[in-house]
């Protein structure tokens, strides 16, 4: 059996692939093409950063690679095993961490690692050694026998991510791993995600936050509306959106003009003007040395700044420069799935 | 294959001793919130005897027993009976709570025997519910309920009310998979439940309805539990009727029981296979 799989993992290829995966929600009222023709191929011990706003589909392209799902066309497999027909199979070669910590607040973050073992059919005795190691590893031990309703968010989060690993997995499946943690807890998820990586782990994690994929990454695939419209490395996607810019806002609307000519003349680039918020941007070639230059000519010509900085591309600039719409914030709910599974409810008529 | 000294057993779908002890370790995980929320159980016996005390000393004393009897002695079985009916609520509850906080997710996703948070939850269901009874029949015994029958039958009344918690049990599990939230499982239950219990004769002779909600009371699969507990266990059960269901209440309780897993278990079973659609 396992040089079986060894042998149909090597013929794929990839650690993950998937081809022209199609999910389309259909209620009463509407039908919502979650995914359509989503194709991905990730390779053994790397990282892809699957990068979208909510509602692009990045949680459904998860729950299907990690057989919670069936498409409704296309097909994927993962460590060479099809995500039908294949399930249970493939379901012992992975860890899945969740957007919301699905751990059972009732039980204590020992015998939540104990159970999620045993279910991964581990002996209990493995179990047991296992959840000592993570408990440690992730430090948890200090409140390994307090119940997870006392657990801060952060810890929710390590034990999620721990439970996820309970089985050694080799791929790591984590859906947006950091949304709702506060800065420190978000870098220190960071460490933890970096060291799984260092170990080998091939790593399928999605965001809404370039820079998440950025410091995790090895290759970020950008989803929108069930589709990837763009891939590559965190700075090739950068150079195409035109890497860092200078963001000026003048004091007196009059000086807009005068302010604009200054910039092109020093940076030579397209100069984008907001009347409104008496906002000017413009790509920075030169980066802070750049920005000086920008404080100097405007003090030396009399207009007032406001505000000014150098400002990285989010993921609003990218998708505006690749989609040529911004982020549409508002369709959550397509995302449906995200929300644990609304997928059950309704869905049997 | 993972590099490690770490056994996984080989994957299937649930060979019989892997449904058998994955359903076992759900059913732990279930019981464990039993003494981790403590008022979970208490206020549901407290609910139980709570109703004991309003019609065993409020109501009790408007509501005659032709040829006598003992109304509280009257009363306990059909307590017993609403208790295991009402427990399908809590049933919908957890479920709901596991589908909606990921839980569900999380099991899904582990090479775990696909049936065993259905039968998991069904036998925690059971323990669950065993411990109430024992309970709610010691406090029976203080307000002057008892058996006069044996411990044989006295054995036969708790299988038929356990049979009932297994099978209640899968419509808690079809209902609670099919409800987009707990507040939902919880009023869509109790909305159920309430007419279920009350439209029997647990309470009150089933005479006393208008004419038309009689055999519905008759036919009501807690009234046929509480009149079978009264006939096993020679308790006061003054009301009987010449209908079929209160001649043979033991029998119409059992074909209960066969219909409703026949049907709701399928059902269950269904929703929880179509969540992956």
């Amino acid at each position: 059996m396992k040089g079986g799989l060894e042998i149909a993992a090597v013929a794929n290829g990839h650690a993950i692939s998937a081809e022209g995966l199609v999910k389309v929600y259909r209620s009463r009222k509407s039908e919502v093409r979650a995914l359509d023709g989503l194709d991905l191929a990730v390779d053994y011990g790397t990282v892809l950063g699957l990068l979208g706003p909510n509602g692009a589909g990045k949680t459904t392209a998860v729950r299907i690679l990690t057989t919670l799902l069936r498409p409704d066309a296309g097909r994927a497999s993962v460590a060479g095993l099809d995500v039908v027909r294949d399930a249970q199979a493939l379901r012992c070669q992975i860890g899945l961490s969740g957007q919301y910590a699905a751990v059972d607040d009732n039980l204590t973050g020992r015998e939540n690692l104990w159970l999620f073992g045993r279910l991964y059919q581990l002996p209990s005795s493995d179990a047991r050694m296992r959840a000592d190691d993570l408990l440690e590893r992730f430090e948890l031990s200090d409140a390994a026998d307090r119940t997870v309703k006392t657990y801060s968010g952060g810890m929710r989060r390590r034990l999620d991510l721990a439970s996820a690993l309970i089985g050694r997995p080799r791929l790591l499946f984590l859906d947006e791993p950091t949304t709702g943690l506060d800065p420190r807890s978000r870098l220190g998820m960071w460490d933890v995600i970096r060291g799984l990586v260092r170990e080998g782990v091939t790593l399928l994690l999605t965001t809404q936050y370039l820079e998440e994929a950025d410091e995790l990454a090895d290759t970020i695939a950008v989803v929108d509306h069930g589709r990837i419209i763009a891939r590559g490395t965190a700075d090739e996607l950068k150079s195409q959106v035109g890497g860092e810019r200078i963001e000026v806002v003048v004091h007196d609307p009059g000086a807009m003009t005068r302010a604009g000519e200054l910039l092109s003349g020093d940076h030579g680039g397209d100069v984008n003007m907001d009347q409104h918020t008496r906002r000017l941007t413009v790509p920075a070639h030169r980066g802070v040395d750049g920005l000086v230059q920008v404080v100097r000519d405007f003090d030396g010509a009399g207009i007032k700044i406001d505000d000014i900085a150098l400002r990285r591309p989010t993921l609003d600039d990218v998708f505006l420069s690749l989609t040529g719409h911004a982020v549409e914030r508002a369709e959550a709910e397509e995302d449906g799935t995200s929300a644990a599974a609304p997928a059950a409810a309704g869905r049997t008529t | 294959m993972t590099a490690t000294g770490l056994r996984t057993l080989a994957p299937a779908g649930g060979g019989l001793r892997q449904t058998l002890a994955d359903s076992l370790i759900v059913a732990w995980r279930n019981l464990k919130r039993v003494p981790r929320i403590p008022e979970l159980a208490i206020f549901a016996i407290l609910q139980s005897i709570m109703f004991v005390l309003l019609f065993a000393f409020v109501f009790g004393g408007a509501i005659p027993l032709p040829g006598g009897g003992n109304y509280r002695e009257y009363l306990m079985p059909g307590i017993f009976a609403q208790t295991i009916v009402f427990a399908s609520a809590t049933t919908a509850i957890g479920v709901t709570e596991d589908l909606h906080k990921g839980i569900l997710d999380r099991f899904r996703s582990l090479p775990m025997a696909r049936a065993a948070f259905l039968a998991g939850r069904t036998v925690s269901d059971v323990v669950y519910n065993a411990g109430i009874l024992v309970v709610l029949m010691l406090s029976g015994l203080v307000v002057g309920w008892t058996v006069h029958t044996g411990l044989a039958n006295l054995l036969a009344g708790v299988g038929l009310l356990l049979m009932f918690v297994f099978a209640m049990s899968w419509i808690g599990v079809w209902l609670g998979l099919g409800v987009p939230s707990v507040e939902v499982a919880q009023q869509v239950a109790f909305t159920v439940l309430f007419p279920i219990t009350f439209v029997s004769n647990v309470f009150v002779p089933p005479q006393t309805l208008p004419s038309w909600l009689q055999p519905v009371a008759e036919w009501n699969p807690t009234s046929t539990l509480t009149a079978s507990l009264r006939e096993l266990w020679g308790n006061p059960n003054p009301y009987a009727s010449t209908a079929f269901p209160s001649q043979y209440p033991v029998l119409v309780t059992v074909a209960w029981f066969v219909v409703i897993v026949a049907v709701f278990a399928p059902l269950a079973v269904r929703r929880y296979r179509s969540m992956s659609r």
